[in-house]
Order: C-alpha cells, then structure tokens, then sequence
C-alpha cells in the first residue's frame, strides 16, 4: 500500500470543500423551491378570492 | 432595445443560461479534480500541495466576490440600478461560503506544513476580517425590514470594508509574514511549474464559474421575493377593499 504523508490533512480539506459548496447548492436551490411554492399558492389564493 | 435592468428578462435569461452553466462547472471540475490528482508532489509541500488546488481558488474567490459586491454597492448607491442591491444581496453568503472554504483548507495545509492551524498573521487575519464582514453584511439585511434601507445601508458597509481588499493583498508584501508573497499573479509571471499552474487554473475557472452559477440563482431568488412581497401587499389590499365594501 503506497504511504501518502499528511493524507488525512488532504481528506479533510476536500470533505469541508465538498460539504461547504454542497450546502451553497442546495441552500440556494431550496430557497428557490420554496419561493416558487408560496408564489403559486399566492396567485392560486388570488384567484379562488376573485371568484 | 430590450431593457437589460428588467427583472423580467433577467429571469428569462437565467433560466435559458442557467443549464449551460451548471453543465460547464460539472465539466470544468471533472477536468480541473483528474489534472489535480494527476500533477505531481511539490519538492517541499509533497501531496499537500493538492490542498492548494481548493486553497487558493477560494482564497482569489473570496476577493472576487466582494469586488463584484463593492461595484454592486455602487450600482445601488449611485447608479440606483434595479438588480445591484439584488446581485450584492445575493453574493454575500456565497462569498462568506467560499472564504469559509479558504480558512479552513488554509488552516488544515498549515498543520502539516506549519506545525500550526493558525498563526496571527497579517494575511489570515485580514481574512478573517472579510470572513466577518461577510456575516456582517448578512446579519444587516437581515436585522432591516425596509428593502431600501436595508440595501443602502449594505452598500454603505460594503463600500467601507472594501478597504480590506489591498490589504488582504499586499499583506504579504507590506508586513513579515508566514503566508508566502504572491506566486502566480505577481510582475515577473508565475513561480510555479506549469506541471501544478494548469491544475490550479483549471481549478480556479470551476470554482469561478460555480459562483457565477449559483450567483445568476441567487439574484433570481431575490426578484422572485420581491415579487413575492408585492403580491402579499396587493392580496391584502384587496382582501381590505373587499371587508370595506361588504355591508
């Protein structure tokens, strides 16, 4: 098995990476489901009152 | 001539840019992480200098993002364009993710190379400062209910932090530091071998075109809000307009 020094080091860094950039992701995609969510029940509600 | 300022057709742009981008940044990764692993150990650092690839991306992205934040913070307060305080609104908490990503990668090459996690040094600690500006910024927007007032008063903050822009720069050059001066964007040309340069650009364009991606979503989440408390002020304007006029 080939040794690479300070591999645990590199790990970690790639896992904070990974972890950090997926949780932008995903923050920003679920912002954005639930923004388009409340504005279909808005207009939904809109137009059930004009009735 | 369309009118570029229009929410409207930011919206009809990003959706169509939206999936070309994401297929770029999913391309540029998969090429910039192969040519990462594939380069060579560094003489000194050896296999830590993988960190580097993550390290200093971030580190070029979290300047990046606040300059794009400080001509936005103009945007808002001179030119009054309609999407700045939206596109400086937007880029704060990805600025403050990618400054995260920089302290820590930073933090964990520093270890085994350094012997420490942290030293207080001129160049961590005026990142550090733009780590908390960040948070900052987001606590103000948050804490100010008038839209407004809340963007003014960010792009006010934001024009002040800029400052530590040169600073976190030239730290390296204007106090004795552990950090190492500039290696790539320096007068004489880089002082890395293109074995590892090509790797770390390969890298810093992912990680660029990633912010782009997530920023053009950002934006849109913020006009979709807008519109969304303006739909909730005219829904209860007329739900008052209908009590009022029912005997």
């Amino acid at each position: 098995m080939i040794h690479v020094p300070h591999l645990g080091f590199i790990v970690a860094a790639y896992l904070v990476a990974v972890v950090a950039i997926a949780a932008m992701i995903a923050v920003v995609w679920w912002d954005y489901r639930e923004l388009v969510a409340q504005l279909a029940r808005l207009e939904r509600e809109r137009e059930e009152a004009r009735r | 001539m369309p009118n570029l300022a229009s929410p409207t057709l930011f919206l009809a742009v990003a959706r169509r840019l939206l999936p070309w981008l994401w297929a770029l940044t999913a391309a540029l990764f998969a090429v910039g992480l192969v040519m990462s692993f594939d380069a060579p150990a560094d003489y000194q650092q050896g296999e830590t200098v993988k960190i580097m690839y993550l390290h200093v991306p971030a580190a070029w992205l979290s300047t990046f993002i606040y300059a794009v934040m400080t001509l936005a913070a103009l945007g808002t307060l001179v030119w009054r364009h309609p999407l700045a305080d939206a596109a400086q609104k937007a880029a704060a908490p990805l600025g403050a993710g990618f400054t995260f990503i920089c302290l820590v990668t930073g933090s964990l090459w520093g270890k085994p190379m350094w012997g420490t996690y942290w030293v207080w040094d001129a160049r961590l600690t005026s990142v550090l400062v733009l780590f908390i500006i960040y948070l900052g910024l987001i606590a103000l927007w948050r804490s100010i209910e008038e839209p407004g007032r809340a963007a003014r008063a960010a792009a006010i903050l934001t024009l002040v932090g800029a400052v530590d822009l040169p600073i976190i720069k030239f730290s390296v050059d204007w106090w004795n530091t552990l950090h190492q001066p500039a290696s790539v964007f320096r007068l004489g040309g880089p002082t890395i071998a293109p074995s590892l340069l090509w790797p770390l650009l390969v890298m810093a364009l992912a990680f660029t075109v990633l912010f782009l991606t997530l920023h053009v979503m950002a934006i849109r989440n913020e006009i979709l809000r807008r519109r969304l408390a303006r739909l909730t002020m005219i829904a209860a304007a007329e739900g008052d307009a209908v009590a009022l006029s029912t005997p």
